[in-house]
């Protein structure tokens, strides 16, 4: 299933949720969305404004100060994660580290083979099982990365500015390569981006959100459906889109200049 | 992945290209060359000035006839060592009896302890104190205490070899548990890992290269203490080490014999640091940076 399913309840559901660290910094506030399966949602803004914050509530790896976090389907903590660096195992091969949930798991290699090496071929590994994470490029080990958190075929995966360290080319690539996947999978994705081209070019919606404090100040939906073909990236649609988040993501830089 | 041809010339870049005089670097070829030059000199150097040192401490003894029992000679040494080779290789054997087995206590409670200290901060906080106080004090003023407590000559040089060698592994193992990747740390807590298999399949593997660099350092001190135990011990027990070997030695003026000695202890520390520098390399030479050739 490639589309968004709207018809059932949302997989995961947040509420007004606030966070404050010590030191009574407010890193986001009153931040709500509902994340339906088949979702591909983009928290875009510039740093400070809370959206890895958020993505870190939505983790389980802190918890919020107010608001709640609903998981309505239940599967809270189903999750697979890709952070900006590869963040693979250097002393596993390439197949090791895709094993690494399902090892946790107190499944064996042998009984995940099969599994790992689908989402291998997925990324466009194979045969790459035997490697050292040192022996490939910056693009190969994110593709790793983005193995293990498909490999158990989790509810939510969560994409923190994953090809943020990568030279634009491989990023296009693994963009296109990130959409192709999307819609073969139906995988649901929260994605932190600083980039509205990413954001309009994969999800299907965006949360442009702003610092000081870390809040949602717009929601973008993006009509083009899944599969996208080639020509998206083209089109006149895409564009569109991009010039009206981009003013969005202005209205998050300078508040100021539009009287907010 | 395949490189395509280069379209200019057609040629593929695998293949080296026809010389080409003008194509020749000489700078290249220059740090290139004295490279090549580097990699041979670098064993054969210190073979050279070894050899040459050796020749000289021959020719100072035979010029300035020095008396065997003041400063032997480099070929009495080796004759002495031939001659009293069965005593000496039985006490190498005990001396190194005690090394390994200081070392091999040190690597189980250095690395028990520091997977304590990775667990429990309030641990580490509560018994690092004392771990740095029996590093930083010096053996030899600690070992008198321990050989009147401790009937048992063995088990008292043990323990002193164990205090010398036993640091470096705690300190470093403590340090490589710590410094696994972050974003590691949080995948295991969302893949919601027992501490168990967080401290297995993660604080192990990273403390590795860590721990690998303790046991280094860790085997040449085994070796120091054990000597140094069994100086202190002095020459009033069973004992027969190599230490015990030297004393003796001394007090009967058998300089050549000390020398002998000294050489086999000498050659133990090299290769026992040989050995665990090869364990580390065979154990990190596929994954870790400083195992790598750069190309």
């Amino acid at each position: 299933m490639a589309q968004p399913d709207t018809s059932t309840e949302p997989i995961l559901r947040l509420r007004q949720v606030d966070k404050t660290f010590a030191g009574n910094i407010v890193a986001l506030r009153g931040m709500s969305m509902e994340v339906r399966q088949g979702d591909f949602i983009s928290l875009l803004g510039p740093s400070g404004c809370g959206k890895s914050t958020a993505l870190r509530l939505i983790a389980g790896l802190m918890r919020a100060t107010h608001g709640r976090l609903d998981w309505p389907g239940g599967g809270e903590g189903d999750l697979g994660v890709v952070f900006q660096e590869p963040t693979l195992m250097p002393w596993a091969t390439v197949e090791r580290n895709v094993w690494l949930p399902f090892r946790l798991r107190r499944q064996s290699l042998a009984a995940s083979r099969q599994t790992i090496h689908e989402a291998l071929a997925l990324v466009g590994l194979e045969g790459f099982e035997k490697k050292y994470p040192r022996e490939l490029s910056g693009g190969m080990k994110m593709r790793v990365s983005i193995a293990r958190a498909l490999v158990t075929n989790p509810r939510l995966i969560l994409m923190d500015e994953p090809f943020a360290a990568l030279d634009e080319i491989t990023r296009q690539r693994l963009n296109d390569d990130l959409l192709s996947l999307k819609a073969k999978t139906g995988a649901t994705v929260i994605f932190v981006t600083h980039s509205v081209f990413e954001s309009v070019f994969l999800s299907n919606r965006i949360l442009v959100m702003a610092p000081r404090p870390g809040r949602v100040i717009e929601e973008i939906d993006v009509p083009e459906p899944y599969p996208r073909g080639d020509g998206w990236r083209n089109s006149h649609a895409y564009v569109e889109m991009a010039a009206r988040t981009s003013n969005a993501l202005q209205r998050a830089l300078h508040p100021e200049s539009e009287g907010v | 992945m395949a490189l395509a041809d280069d379209p200019r010339t057609g040629m593929n870049p695998a293949q080296p290209p026809a010389m080409d005089p003008s194509l020749i670097d000489p700078e290249e070829e220059r740090i290139a060359r004295a490279k090549r030059i580097e990699g041979t000199a670098k064993w054969l150097l210190p073979l050279v000035v070894m050899a040459l040192a050796v020749w000289l401490w021959d020719r100072v003894v035979a010029w300035n006839e020095i008396p065997h029992y003041v400063l032997p000679g480099p070929g009495l040494v080796v004759e002495t060592l031939w001659e009293d080779r069965a005593l000496l290789l039985g006490s190498l054997w005990i001396t190194l009896k005690i090394t390994f087995m200081a070392l091999a206590v040190a690597v189980i409670g250095g690395v028990g302890l520091a997977v304590l200290f990775a667990q429990s901060r309030f641990a580490e906080m509560s018994f690092s104190p004392f771990a740095v106080i029996l590093q930083v004090t010096p053996i030899v003023s600690i070992a008198p205490l321990i050989f009147i407590y401790i009937e048992n000559r063995l088990v008292g040089l043990l323990l002193c070899a164990w205090i010398v060698a036993f640091f470096p592994v705690l300190a470093n193992t403590t340090l490589g548990l710590k410094s696994a990747d972050h974003n590691l740390r949080d995948l295991m807590t969302i893949y919601r890992a027992t501490r168990w298999q967080r401290l297995i399949h993660l604080q192990l593997p990273s403390a590795l290269p860590y721990f690998l660099g303790g046991l280094k350092i860790a085997g040449g001190l085994a070796l120091i203490g054990a000597v140094v135990a069994e100086y202190v011990a002095g020459t009033g027990g069973i004992g027969s080490g190599l230490a015990f070997r030297i004393l003796e030695a001394g007090y009967r003026l058998n300089i050549p014999r000390m020398f002998a000695a000294l050489i086999l202890i000498a050659i133990t520390g090299v290769l026992i640091y040989g050995a665990t520098s090869l364990i580390a390399h065979l154990a990190l030479r596929r994954w870790h940076e400083s195992a790598l050739k750069r190309e």
